[in-house]
Order: C-alpha cells, then sequence, then structure tokens
C-alpha cells in the first residue's frame, strides 16, 4: 500500500472514449480528496481478455511494458499503480504477479519487452483503493462537508468478475459476497441492496462476439436488481458499465414485445454517486452521457437541511395523524359507553342467564 | 456417465491430456464430476460441451472431442468455476488452454470470438491501444455482423465517445516489437 494517496496512473483505452463519465468523476473525487494520479508516459493496452486467449504470454507482456516504464519514469517510479478498468486491473496485476513469482519468470518477462522490470510496485484497482481506510475517510469528510445525501435511494452494488476473481491475485473483498463498494455507496446515504448477482459475469466482449447467448447474463442482472427493490446499478469497470448502459435499450424491447415489465435502472459508476454527494454537477461527472437516461436518479440529491425538513415534516404529520387517531379512538370509546349506557336494561337481564350456566357447570 | 474402458485408452492420447491441463496448472485427476463448476457457469446453457465435461473429455485422453467443442471458445473467463470447484480445480483456466490447444492447431470452432481477438491483438500491434471505433468496424466487417451496435454510434459520436482520433503510443515500434517477439516465439504453449 502507498503511504502517500500518490500513485502511477494507468487509464486503459476507454478512460478517453466509452467511460468518460468514470474519468471525469474519479478526477474529481480525486481532487476534492488529494489523490494524485500520475499517468504513466506513453502507456499501452492492457491486451484484456483477446490478449489471453490469444496467448498467455502476450497477455504478460502487454502490461508488463507500462509496468516497466512507470518504474523507470521519474514521476511514477517507486509508486503503486491504480487503474480505474476492472480488465486492465486483472491484466496489469497478474501480469505482475507473474513476474514477482520467480527470479526466472521475471527474467523470461524482460526478455519479452526488452526492459528491465523488478516487479516491486503493487497493482490497485480505483475501488479498492478508494476503499482503502485513509481514501474512504476522506471521501466521508467531503461528502460530510458537502452537506448532501442521497438518502433512500435504494442501490444494487455491482462488482463483475474481475475485481474480486481469481481471488489468489485479486486479494480483495470476498468473491461471493463483496462489500467495499457497498460501503462506499452507503457512505451518501444511498442504501445498498442484497442481492445475489453481485459477481456474476456481464458477458465481457461475448457481447459483441456471442450476442445471442451472452444478451441474457445482462437481463438477468436487471431481472434480481428490480427483484430486490434496487433503483439503480453501481459498477466500477468501463465494460460491465457499457454492457448493462447500452444493452438496457434492447432488453427493454425484448420484455416489451415479450409483455414482461421493463426496467428503468440506469448504471452509475460508484464515483458518480460519491461525485454527487461531494457536490460535483451532473455533466461535470458525466451523468448526461448515460445510454439510459440517469438524471432522474441524481435528481434524488438533496441537501441535508432538506433532508432534515424533510423528516422533521414527515414526523410533524405522523404526530398529526396520532393524534387524529387518538382523537378517533377517544370519540369511539365514549360512543361504545354510551351506548352501553343505553344498553344496561338487557344486559342485566342477560346476567341472570350467564349465572345459571355457572351453576350448571359447577 | 457412460463408463469407459480406461485400458482401452491410448497412452499418447493420456499424455497430450495432461499437457494441455498441466498449462492450466491442473491435475485432471483432481476433478470428481461433482457439476458445481457448470452450475455456476454462466454461459453453460449456449456450449456443447460444458466445463465438466470438458474435463471428463480430458480425463478420458479425448483430446480432439474436448478442442472440436465449443465450449472453451464460449467460455467468458469470469472464473466462477474456478473459484467454486470443491476440489481446487482451476477450471477456467483449462478451458483457456484447452483454446489455445484448439488456436495453436487451427482448430476454431467459434470463427467470430476468434475474428474479434485477432482484430483486437491487430489494433494493439497498429496503435499500442485499443481503438474502440475501428475495432468494432474491423470486427464487423470481418464476422459480417455490420449492422450490430450501429444504432448506438450516432449517441456515442455526439457523447465523445467515439471520434474521428485515432489513440496509439508514440512509441509504435515498442509495442510492435513486444507482440512480435512474444508470438514468434508462439509464447508458453
Ligand atoms: S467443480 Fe471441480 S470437481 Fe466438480 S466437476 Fe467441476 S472441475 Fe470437477
Ligand atoms: S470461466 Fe468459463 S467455464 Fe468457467 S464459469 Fe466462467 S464462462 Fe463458465
Amino acid at each position: 500500500m502507498s503511504d502517500t494517496m500518490r500513485y502511477a496512473y494507468f487509464p486503459g483505452c476507454s478512460a478517453a472514449g466509452t467511460s468518460i463519465p468514470y474519468t471525469l468523476s474519479a478526477g474529481f473525487i480525486a481532487k476534492k480528496i488529494g489523490l494524485e494520479l500520475v499517468e504513466i508516459p506513453d502507456w499501452n493496452c492492457c491486451g484484456t481478455s483477446a490478449a489471453l486467449v490469444t496467448d498467455r504470454d502476450l497477455a504478460v507482456a502487454l502490461p508488463a511494458r507500462s509496468l516497466a516504464i512507470a518504474e523507470h519514469n521519474a514521476a511514477t517510479a517507486g509508486l503503486d499503480v491504480a487503474t480505474p478498468c476492472a480488465g486492465c486491473f486483472a491484466s496489469l496485476k497478474s501480469a505482475r504477479d507473474y513476474a514477482a513469482s520467480s527470479e526466472q519468470r521475471r527474467a523470461r518477462v524482460e526478455a519479452m519487452i526488452g526492459e528491465s522490470y523488478s516487479a516491486t510496485a503493487d497493482v490497485f484497482s480505483f475501488l479498492e483503493l478508494m476503499a482503502q481506510e485513509a481514501a474512504a475517510t476522506a471521501i466521508e469528510q467531503a461528502i460530510q462537508d458537502a452537506a448532501l445525501t442521497l438518502a433512500g435511494l435504494k442501490v444494487a452494488c455491482y462488482y463483475g468478475c474481475a475485481l474480486v476473481r481469481p481471488a489468489s491475485i485479486c486479494r480483495f473483498d470476498d468473491n461471493e459476497n463483496p462489500q467495499s463498494m457497498d460501503r462506499l455507496v452507503a457512505l451518501t446515504g444511498a442504501e445498498p441492496v442484497e442481492w445475489a448477482f453481485k459477481t456474476e459475469c456481464c458477458g465481457a466482449s461475448h457481447q459483441m462476439t456471442e450476442p445471442a447467448a451472452a444478451r441474457q447474463l445482462i437481463e438477468r442482472i436487471f431481472v434480481d436488481a428490480a427483484a430486490n427493490g434496487a433503483e439503480l446499478i453501481a459498477t466500477a469497470c468501463p465494460l460491465c458499465m457499457l454492457n448493462l448502459d447500452l444493452r438496457l435499450a434492447e432488453v427493454n424491447k425484448r420484455r416489451q414485445e415479450a409483455g414482461q415489465t421493463t426496467f428503468d435502472i440506469p448504471v452509475f459508476y460508484f464515483t458518480e454517486l460519491l461525485g454527487l454527494c461531494m457536490g460535483g454537477g451532473v455533466r461535470q461527472l458525466g451523468i448526461d452521457r448515460h445510454f439510459h437516461p440517469a438524471e432522474p436518479q441524481a435528481k434524488r440529491l438533496r441537501t441535508l437541511q432538506q433532508l432534515a425538513e424533510e423528516q422533521a415534516a414527515r414526523e410533524a404529520a405522523e404526530a398529526a395523524e396520532a393524534a387524529r387517531q387518538r382523537d378517533v379512538r377517544k370519540e369511539e370509546a365514549a360512543r361504545k359507553k354510551s351506548e352501553a349506557a343505553a344498553d344496561a336494561v338487557p344486559a342485566a337481564a342477560g346476567q341472570g342467564t350467564v349465572a345459571d350456566e355457572k351453576e350448571v357447570h359447577a | 456417465m457412460q463408463t469407459a474402458d480406461l485400458s482401452a485408452i491410448a497412452a499418447d492420447d493420456l499424455k497430450l491430456a495432461a499437457k494441455i491441463a498441466r498449462q492450466a496448472g491442473v491435475g485432471l485427476d483432481d476433478c470428481y464430476q461433482c457439476g458445481k463448476c457448470t452450475a455456476g457457469c454462466p454461459m453453460a446453457h449456449a456450449m456443447d460441451l460444458v466445463p465438466r465435461q470438458v474435463i471428463r473429455a480430458l480425463q478420458l485422453g479425448q483430446v480432439e472431442r474436448a478442442v472440436n467443442a465449443k465450449g472453451s471458445w464460449v467460455c467468458a473467463n469470469c472464473m466462477v468455476c474456478s473459484a467454486r470447484c470443491p476440489q481446487g480445480v482451476d477450471i477456467s483456466q483449462l478451458m483457456l488452454a484447452v483454446r489455445h490447444y484448439g488456436k495453436k492447431h487451427g482448430l476454431r470452432p467459434e470463427p467470430d470470438a476468434d475474428k474479434f481477438d485477432d482484430a483486437f491483438v491487430a489494433n494493439i500491434r497498429n496503435f499500442g491501444k485499443s481503438n474502440e471505433a475501428i475495432l468494432a468496424a474491423k470486427y464487423n466487417l470481418v464476422s459480417g455482423h455490420l449492422l450490430q451496435d450501429l444504432g448506438s454510434v450516432p449517441k456515442m459520436l455526439s457523447r465523445g465517445m467515439i471520434g474521428p482520433k485515432i489513440h496509439g503510443v508514440k512509441d509504435k515500434k515498442s509495442v510492435r516489437a513486444v507482440v512480435d517477439r512474444v508470438l514468434k516465439d508462439g509464447g508458453q504453449q
């Protein structure tokens, strides 16, 4: 773990493309909490799953080149590496672990990239980095300072695969029921829901290559989120985001044609939710760039003052209702009493019967 | 499960199966066919041989059957199977090793997946970074999936998610050299 919040930054290919909202919102948070991200100069694509299915060595060599540059460059030397993308995280950390696992393997990696590489710096995803105590405390403080809240909003935190599996490489959170994002999201006052699809696969690049088989993976995630009352899904990965956000329209179209309910469950980067509560604007954080409109959920943001006023108003309304019910009960009791008085004669006549019965039983 | 006469399996077939498993760091004998891997596999519905059957085929030395199946190509490498195997079999790595073996021997039962990955690697080799628009265009061309995702292009353009600018590294030669060095060596296979 870095002592200070200063990291060598590996943006990944989507940072300037499909995941601009992640870049904007994480950058906003970084400024607020004093997190320094020093970009690795001339970094290259991590290779992601395409390199892995092509050749194991390619999946090590591509990320290793960027990691070696980070070591050699004065501004990033000695810093741990941080990346927003779950896929980049998996590639970078796997390569680093491979090189660090034996002297022989490290030498192999150096031969492949044609550069020296000591494999000493560790690799962190933005989620893990922000979940660490120093960052999480600073985030909590910044949210308190902004006095904003997403109270009442129900959020399904979606982790996907690469942040938690394999556990031997990620060494972070539980791989069936992780909690780190849930805890961060709870700092906004929003309510993380319990649900079963936290670490189910979104289909990754199979949404391109095996669309017929992979679409149902996306639909199942929305079905379970909806079944557990979620009003939005929070994610920490650009590919999960793209798959869910971009393809929800198609899922909804299919469901509508089949006569099933459709979903109005936008997908957010967890950093967008945190950024909102630190005072970031919808445009500033990129929330206006989603495929499925996310602004309505963002409008649920209130000041703590508003929340307190709402709560006070609700309590006052509840108190008034309780008083009204008390009055109703009082009136009822009074009415019963006067009815009982009016019935006094027949009731007294009946008493004889009860007494007779008692005697019989005895 | 059918019964198999293990003594009738050629030693060479078993050796080859064990060699593929070694690439994955898997001991084939560790699997007792409980099916837990497959129960949680999100892509099993689209597989001809599911993970449990792929490892069974290899246990029986049926390498060709395992390699010709679409299973390992349909696998999304989500690693749920490995995480849940009670025997600690890294079955997702085994699926990958089977796919690597097939690719190396020209057996590509899911050509579209293969074209996508080839286009992706070519993209990296050319630019050092992945250009989503170029990749999508190239993949859609080679696979014939021309209309897929076309509807989202205007939105992507208007949001600045894709554009005419090609992302790339400055030192293109160095990335190209890494790719060529590794792939010429044939890697760890
Ligand atoms: S879960 Fe493990 S032991 Fe069970 S069938 Fe799958 S690989 Fe074999
Ligand atoms: S890694 Fe592949 S085989 Fe294993 S559960 Fe995921 S999709 Fe299925």
